[in-house]
């Protein structure tokens, strides 16, 4: 199990558009991703490729969320996730 | 236009014949189709729409939604049902989210509708796609269907349910189109049937014959004269009332121009801020401005502050957990929460007048009380803004209007805004159409009294109305009789409300403006006087 933490960079939080560029980018992965708030449980964790769990799990901006997946390739995989939620979208 | 897709029955089951991994095959299947339209439409729009429909895409396949209701269709339950359930319960964890992630709620439920619509193989809800130009049948339209609907393709409404105040009367009025509403029987009326729609005798003819032909050439011989207006606002007696445009950012300005507009008495500044999660720069709000003044030299552009919140929340701004969001911080009151947006928004519009020959005012939305206009005046002078104004929607600054134009330099009726709040009833509510109607004696009657505010001031200050009321041709004249000195309205709106001015003296309107405020109701005040307006007829308003 690979397990990453990023802080959420996007002023308005993990929704809207920044949610949307997210999930797409985890729906094109082989594995399965799973996201927490870092203050919630493991087992609370969401599939990462939903939109609609994004919307749900509430993320703001500068808060830590925790990135989970397992298998080949799973570290580089969260690696560029991480940049991602790392990156203010809203700017761009 | 398809019916709205009816909910699959509670405890509908799978068919005999098919087993739970028949129907999610068939549920995946149909979830992919609805995603690929919903993205081949998001290619095609632009800007805002863009966005939503790209997220709405990929909730059509979303693993939340599908999953529950994969769980459901292995109980037993039909696939339609299932993701009827799943979408239900989805849209209801956004609802309780609040803000933006409730208003996100509506896309689940129509992407629902669509994937209920695929698995039945009958046509997805919502306006229908087509190349060519059409007469629009449906059961209703909803508020929400005005954004989609273009009015370059739509040849005229009808409807089968709905009544004179429904929304789908609304919307034609809005774009001008000829419609029949409570038409009983067209939902039997076949897809490519040709039809003869006469919104004037409120008929409808299948397959029409020459005369008909003949008919809708003159109609469209007359549209097209009524679709010019010569730029000039008055009465039949020559007293002028500039027919001002409301625009949303410059190329609506653009367009407005074209169109004959005497200047702006409504430009609305949320364009600049809307789908932004952040405040806009000065500088970018300042190209933002001036692209709209360029567009006027030498005439008014009456410029709206951020009016953010209720109907138009902004992330940055509205506190999205207000229980009553119309009652709430919204318009003006924006500045006792975040201090400083609307004074660098001032900066911007002061510095964008100064590069272009527009004659600049400002006016601030929701004022309700003479301090707030006193305040918003010295801000405005502050920035080097010479001709501050408010708006009067809130019926306290209605009954004020004297004591308020001592400290604004105008006043600008918001005719929408206005109504609902005397009234009591949410502009967004189609059950309260009736009551929402600017016809009201009251909301007239308050009208008034900010004219009789104006005159005891006694500087001559002007008093306009920018809400959806000046754009009603036969309400425009009571505006006028009323006392109203400008009118401003979208341009499509204003050959019209130019031609049916012309045709009486502000003598004439005085009258009719007595007959509509002493009215018992609303309909009784319009009744009495569209009679009054012969031209109606001729124009076949």
């Amino acid at each position: 199990m690979s397990e990453r933490k990023a802080t959420i960079a996007s002023r308005v939080g993990l929704h809207a558009r920044p949610a949307s560029i997210f999930a797409a980018a985890v729906g094109e992965l082989a594995i399965e991703v799973t996201i927490a708030l870092e203050t919630d449980p493991a087992e609370d964790a969401m599939d990462a490729s939903s939109i609609l769990s994004l919307m749900s799990l509430g993320a703001a901006n500068g808060d830590v969320v925790v990135l989970r997946a397992e298998g080949d390739g799973a570290d580089e995989a969260l690696e560029s996730l991480v940049k991602i939620l790392e990156t203010d979208l809203d700017a761009e | 236009m398809p019916k709205p897709i009816s909910e699959p029955p509670a405890g509908e089951r799978l068919k005999a014949a098919t087993t739970p991994e028949v129907a999610t095959v068939d549920l995946r299947a149909a979830a992919k189709v609805v995603q690929a339209e919903l993205q081949r439409r998001a290619e095609a729009a632009s800007g805002a729409s863009k966005s939503v429909l790209e997220a709405t895409a990929l909730m059509a396949t979303d693993p939340m939604l599908i999953k529950a209701a994969v769980k459901l269709i292995a109980t037993g339950t039909s696939a339609e049902r299932a993701i009827w359930e799943s979408g239900a319960s989805v849209a209801e964890m956004l609802h309780n989210l609040g803000g933006y992630m409730a208003e996100r709620a509506t896309d689940v439920l129509d992407v629902r509708a669509r994937i209920v619509a695929e698995l039945r193989g009958v046509t997805a809800p919502g306006i229908p796609h087509s190349d060519v130009p059409f007469v629009l049948v449906a059961e209703d339209l909803a508020p929400a269907d005005t954004a989609t609907l273009d009015p370059n393709k739509v040849l005229a409404l009808v409807t089968s349910g709905g009544g004179p105040q429904s929304h789908t009367a609304i919307i034609a009025r809005a774009l001008g189109l000829p419609a029949i509403v409570a038409a009983i029987g067209v939902d039997a009326l076949q897809d490519d049937t040709e039809v003869y729609v006469d919104g004037a005798a409120g008929t409808l003819l299948v397959d029409p014959g020459d005369e008909q032909r003949t008919a809708v050439k003159a109609w469209e011989h007359v549209a097209a004269s009524l679709s010019m207006f010569d730029g000039t606002g008055t009465t039949a007696d020559g007293h002028l009332v500039p027919l001002l445009a409301n625009v949303g950012g410059a190329a609506d300005a653009v367009k407005a121009a074209a169109a004959g507009a005497e200047g702006v008495g409504l430009l609305r500044t949320e364009f600049c801020f809307l789908e932004r999660d952040t405040e806009p720069t000065i500088d970018e709000q300042v190209v933002a401005y001036k692209g709209v003044f360029d567009a006027f030299p030498g005439k008014k552009v009456v410029v709206r502050t951020l009016d953010a919140g209720a109907d138009k929340p902004l992330p940055f701004l509205t506190d999205s957990t207000e229980p009553n969001p119309s009652l709430g911080v919204r318009g003006y009151r924006t500045d006792l929460t975040s201090p400083g947006v609307l004074k660098r928004q001032l900066t911007a519009i002061a510095t964008a007048a100064q590069a272009s020959s527009a004659v600049v005012w400002v006016m601030a939305p929701m004022i309700a009380t003479v301090d707030e206009a006193a305040d918003f005046a010295a801000m405005c002078r502050v920035a080097g803004l010479k001709t501050p104004g408010v708006m009067v929607e809130v019926p306290s600054a209605a009954l004020r209007s004297a004591s308020i134009l001592t400290e604004a330099e105008f006043v600008s009726l918001g005719t929408n805004d206005l109504t609902q709040y005397t009234m009591a009833a949410d502009r967004q509510l189609g059950t309260l159409a009736a009551l929402n109607s600017p016809w009201q004696p009251a909301v007239l009657q308050l009208i008034q009294l900010t004219v009789a505010g104006a005159i005891d001031e006694g500087n001559s200050k002007p008093v306009g109305v920018c809400g959806e009321a000046a754009a009603d041709p036969v309400l425009a004249v009571v505006l006028v009789g009323l006392g109203v000195n400008t009118l401003s309205m979208t341009s499509r709106s204003m050959s019209a409300v130019g031609a049916v001015l012309k045709s009486v003296t502000l003598e004439q309107a005085q009258k009719l403006a007595q007959l509509a405020v002493s009215a018992r109701n609303s309909d009784e005040a319009r009744t009495r006087v569209r009679a009054e307006l012969p031209i109606l007829e001729e124009l076949g308003l």
